[in-house]
């Protein structure tokens, strides 16, 4: 458990990093840095996006899988990096 | 034969009486006594005790805190697996200048400041009657405008009005106001209730405040000072809705050319405004600064053309002056103003704890930045606008905005580093702070006729709508283009560097 929350830390050690959120397959939060209600606004809206941009990636090319998932929006980069059980969320303010 | 008869009395015994006297008896019956006593009781000693939960700390429940037991097996895994990857990206994004000033351009923004309305009151025009001050109220619907005359140096009895627009009522029509206000003198200056759309205050020529109740269809006005000792007795300059230690109330802060910053409260069931606190700036009393000399001996009020609120510390004020002093004042000063205090009720005090460089005229208007909490912006008949920290007495940047004067200067309420400038030329200007150079990125004319711009306010609600009101009697309402209403992503931190920086 330890070596969890230490990769967490040196996460959120990372320039400009707001936010951190583990969400497991069903999109439910698992571990978080968040407040209760943004996190679980992030998982449920994040999770569904996911799976939509996985489902277009593998629709174009069957080969092909999704990997990693950056979101530029006006205040910060929700980045995403998915796997078989869990997603892993990051949120960065790159300009801090 | 005959013999004497003598009858034999014969007595019948009347039996009616007996016959009718029925058998008698008498009983009686008698309930027991009822018995009483009497019993007091008295305890001794008593105890009270009680209980309070304490409040549930939020932080504690997040799951990454609660979670101690130990997690799936393989998000250790995942996590291994994934850091790398993750902290590249970061680390690549946060020096990556790939996006910088990359803006997308989602729907139909206007790349125009184009005018919307304008609005009049044609019997104020009719007698040449000024718009003197524009207000919103809260809802960013209906805009308030007073009228008044800015030009004039006698006392003026002349009647004057406040009128309303509904800007989002499909029956607007921009020559007839929603509702007019008839006053008796001129009103100076207006401001519109933070909370409730209905109530504005006003501040009058003749020293008076008045607050308004729109909705009251039959006296419209809710409190007002009225003519005593404790009121200011010069025109007011400006008055401004203060947020009080009770939570929702706000107390009235009007301020004069006598020198007097007065904070009162609303009694609307007595239709009075009740003092609450003083204040007083008088000469000998001001921080001493080394750049200013002391000039004017003859009066020792310092006449108070503006006033701003910080939206971040409740205890400042700036107060600017018609001699042109910028001070920084405090409301829990202490100092009792060096003035006779008869006929006063409520003490003055002395409120200054700072001078910032002086400004070479009247200061019309001092607005704080909504977006940082040392910055404020003044200006005034120098043509010059100062942007100046809080903490520093020199200017951090001085603009010239315009040959003649500035009537207001404003913060835009959504980009930090853009403020606009009404001039005494008619135009206003629009400065944005992160452009290299120093002119205005927009110019808001007004046409053929040359009338200065008197007073403009934005709307804080809908943000690309600005007012601006007229010597000639009329209020535009402006659309503003979309890049001097959307924020860019590095504004803040340039505003930061621009608020530390030191003055030279």
């Amino acid at each position: 458990m330890a070596e969890v929350e230490e990769t967490l830390k040196r996460i959120q050690g990372q320039k400009g990093v707001q936010g951190i959120i583990i969400v497991n397959s069903e999109g439910i939060p698992i571990k978080t840095t968040l407040d209760n209600s943004s996190t679980v606004q992030y998982a449920g809206l994040i999770h569904q996006l996911v799976m939509k941009a996985r489902s277009t990636v593998r629709d174009i090319d069957p080969q092909n899988d999704l990997t990693f998932m950056r979101v530029r929006s006006k205040k910060n980069e929700i980045m995403i990096a998915p796997d078989k059980d869990y997603f892993l969320i990051v949120i960065q303010n790159p300009s801090d | 034969m005959f013999s004497d008869e003598a009858p034999e009395p014969v007595t019948v015994l009347s039996d009616w009486r007996k016959s009718q006297q029925s058998e008698r008896e008498s009983r009686a019956c008698q309930t027991r006594a009822v018995h009483s006593d009497e019993a007091q009781i008295q305890t001794t000693s008593t105890t009270t005790s009680s209980t309070q939960t304490e409040p549930q700390d939020q932080t504690s429940e997040q799951p990454l805190q609660q979670n101690h037991q130990p997690g799936p097996p393989d998000l250790k895994d995942f996590l291994q697996r994934i850091e790398e990857t993750v902290i590249t990206e970061l680390v690549k994004n946060a020096r990556g200048h790939a996006f910088d000033g990359f803006q997308a351009n989602w729907g139909d923004h206007s790349q125009l400041v184009s005018c919307l309305h304008r609005l009049q009151h044609p019997i104020a025009q009719e007698r040449d009657l000024h718009v003197t001050s524009v207000s919103w109220t809260c809802t960013g619907s209906v805009i308030a405008c007073a009228y008044g005359r800015i030009d004039e140096g006698h006392w003026g009895t002349e009647r004057s009005y406040l009128c309303t627009w509904n800007l989002n009522s499909q029956s607007l029509r921009p020559r007839q106001a929603d509702l007019v206000i008839d006053v008796h003198t001129a009103i100076t200056v207006l401001s519109c209730h933070p909370e409730k759309p209905a109530l504005i205050a006003g501040g009058l020529y003749s020293g008076e405040v008045v607050i308004w109740d729109t909705s009251r269809t039959q006296d419209p006005v809710l409190a007002l000072t009225g003519m005593s000792a404790d009121s200011h007795r010069e025109p007011i300059y400006q008055v401004a809705w203060v947020p009080l230690q009770e939570k929702g109330e706000f107390g009235v802060l009007s301020a004069g050319s006598g020198g007097r910053v007065l904070l009162w409260t609303v009694d609307s069931e007595q239709g009075r405004l009740v003092l609450k606190s003083a204040y007083a700036l008088i000469q000998q009393q001001l921080p001493h600064n080394s750049s200013i000399s002391l000039k004017a001996p003859g009066s020792s009020n310092v006449g108070v053309t503006s006033l701003a609120l910080s939206v971040w510390d409740p205890d400042t004020f700036l107060v600017g002056s018609e001699g042109g002093l910028l001070l920084r004042c405090s409301f829990s000063s202490k100092t009792p103003a060096a003035v006779s205090t008869k006929d006063q009720t409520v003490t003055l005090r002395a409120p200054a704890v700072f001078s910032f460089r002086p400004h070479s005229g009247p200061v019309h208007s001092i607005h704080c930045s909504p977006f940082h909490r040392n910055l404020f912006v003044s200006a005034g008949t120098d043509g010059l606008a100062h942007l100046h920290s809080m903490l520093q007495p020199n200017p951090l940047m001085s603009l010239r905005v315009s040959e003649t004067y500035v009537f207001q200067v404003e913060w835009s309420p959504t980009r930090p580093l853009v403020f606009a400038a009404a001039t005494g030329q008619g135009e206003v200007q629009i400065f944005d702070l992160g452009r290299r150079s120093l002119r205005p990125v927009a110019t808001i004319g007004q046409g053929t006729a040359r009338q200065a711009a008197t007073c403009l306010a934005f709307n804080r609600q809908s943000s690309h709508l600005l007012a601006v009101g007229n010597m000639d009697g009329t209020v535009g309402v402006w659309e503003l283009s979309a890049d001097l209403t959307e924020q860019n992503p590095r504004e803040r931190s340039q505003l930061e560097q621009i608020a530390n920086q030191v003055a030279e």
